[in-house]
């Protein structure tokens, strides 16, 4: 299934506000996890299974430490599905 | 011809006792050794401090204490105990068992007494086959203990571990009871990750490499891969944890306590999550100041917590297990009576 990347990112917005409560306005493609958004690297493991179950792919754990910013993540998730 | 068989019985958690060794020790005293700092340790796993024993304090020391502690609050001497299970994975022999050692000096050898190895879910495996013997009359009043002493294998400069660990006792008797107080255990396996956490080399490797010993093979510490078991426990075993209470018919709101194993409190807090307890249920977590005792997290967070939260005697609560091998059993338990 073909996934556009403005339902991924509407999607991992909502995904990254669930986590870490981080309000969904504030995240945006340049925003960096663990920088700009306190997600930290186990915070990443628990959105990582939540855009998993969400959209149907797969992010094997090496793929995990190249996910820096929110962008690489929906890109990711983008090419995975598609 | 027909074998006689007694009918089927209940069974429930008589009492709980504990023992946690004399030294507690803060963040500030392990950081050094694994470039750590207090505040990351607190925030990926909510340690404050954690309890490491003396050479007076052995497996064996600190699980007498915890089964002293149990039989005196369930007013039953170890005459009473016919059966004792120990679960553990830090008794410095193969065999004989911790168990037998155990019931020995407690002053009962003759009873039935065999030691468990299903590291961190231990206990809720004990309590399960504890529950079974008593529901079918093999045993009449089981002492399930949890200990460990993780100090001995725990290497203090390893990040990944040394913060983590610690060391105490924690016990249950589990005896006959008019109606169910200990619902049907889930439990089961992921044993394709048993490498996500190890002890090793093995014994037998000192032997066959004599010229190279503990400085060159290392000693059986435990390491882990810490987002493996970090992912593993907050989503495949809260199902487990969600299994159990439909197993007992009981809804999250019908709890009064929540004890999982006491391994971080990110997990804790996530596992809670994903069980959907609700804010009325009280939730263990005995970690921050205890660090991770293993086979004997459960039993010492509910023995505190019904020293903290007395209303919380005979209420239902979740015991979650889970840990090396992979490993999981959970069940729904009425708390033990005030003493
Ligand atoms: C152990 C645990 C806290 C480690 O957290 P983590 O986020 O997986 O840690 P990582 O190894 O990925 O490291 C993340 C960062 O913290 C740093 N770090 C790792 N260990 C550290 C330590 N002890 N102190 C300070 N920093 C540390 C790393 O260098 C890394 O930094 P970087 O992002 O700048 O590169 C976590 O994985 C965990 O608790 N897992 C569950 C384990 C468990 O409960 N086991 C018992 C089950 S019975």
């Amino acid at each position: 299934m073909a996934l556009a990347q403005a339902d991924v990112l509407a999607g991992i917005k909502e995904i990254v506000e669930e986590v870490a409560g981080i309000p969904a306005a504030s995240i945006e493609m340049d925003k960096n996890f663990t920088e700009d958004l306190e997600v930290d690297s186990l915070s990443m493991v628990e959105v990582v299974v939540a855009a998993e179950e969400r959209f149907g792919v797969k992010i094997p754990d090496e793929a995990v430490t190249d996910l820096v910013t929110v962008g690489d993540a929906v890109n990711f998730i983008v090419n995975a599905a598609n | 011809m027909s074998i006689k068989l007694p009918a089927i019985g209940n069974s429930q958690i008589l009492s709980v006792g504990s023992y946690r060794p004399k030294r507690l020790v803060p963040n500030s005293e392990i950081v050094d050794r694994i470039e750590s700092n207090d505040e990351w340790i607190q925030q990926r796993t909510g340690i404050q401090s954690r309890r490491f024993a003396g050479a007076d304090e052995t497996v064996i020391s600190m699980a007498q204490a915890a089964c002293e502690s149990a039989l005196k609050r369930a007013k039953l001497t170890i005459e009473d105990i016919d059966t004792l299970i120990l679960a553990t994975i830090s008794y410095p022999f193969q065999a004989p068992s911790a168990a037998t050692e155990l019931i020995n000096v407690l002053g009962n050898p003759k009873a039935a007494a065999f030691d468990i190895s299903a590291a961190c879910a231990g206990f809720c495996y004990g309590v399960a086959m504890a529950s079974d013997l008593v529901r079918a009359g093999t045993s009449k009043n089981v002492l399930v203990v949890g200990v460990e002493k993780l100090s001995d294998f725990t290497d203090p400069d390893d990040r990944a571990t040394a913060f983590i660990f610690a060391d105490g006792a924690g016990a249950v008797i589990i005896g006959q009871s008019q109606e169910p107080c200990i619902g049907p255990a889930v439990w089961g396996s992921d044993a394709d990750a048993r490498d996500a956490i190890v002890l090793n080399p093995a014994y037998t490797e000192f032997r066959n490499a004599p010229d190279k010993g503990v400085a060159e093979l290392g000693w059986p510490n435990i390491s882990q891969q810490g987002q493996t078991v970090y992912r593993w426990a907050v989503f495949t075993v809260s199902k487990v944890g969600i299994k159990a209470l439909e197993a007992a018919g009981v809804r999250p709101d019908e709890l009064g306590a929540f004890i999982p194993h006491q391994a971080n409190m990110r997990i804790i807090e996530s596992m809670a999550k994903e069980i959907k307890i609700p804010e009325s249920v009280v939730i263990a977590d005995d970690i921050r100041v205890n660090g991770n005792t293993s086979a004997a997290s459960i039993p010492l967070a509910m023995d505190v917590l019904l020293e903290q939260h007395p209303e919380l005697h005979g209420t239902l609560a979740l015991l979650i297990g889970y840990g090396a091998g992979l490993v999981y059993a959970a069940q729904v338990v009425q708390l033990p009576p005030k003493p």
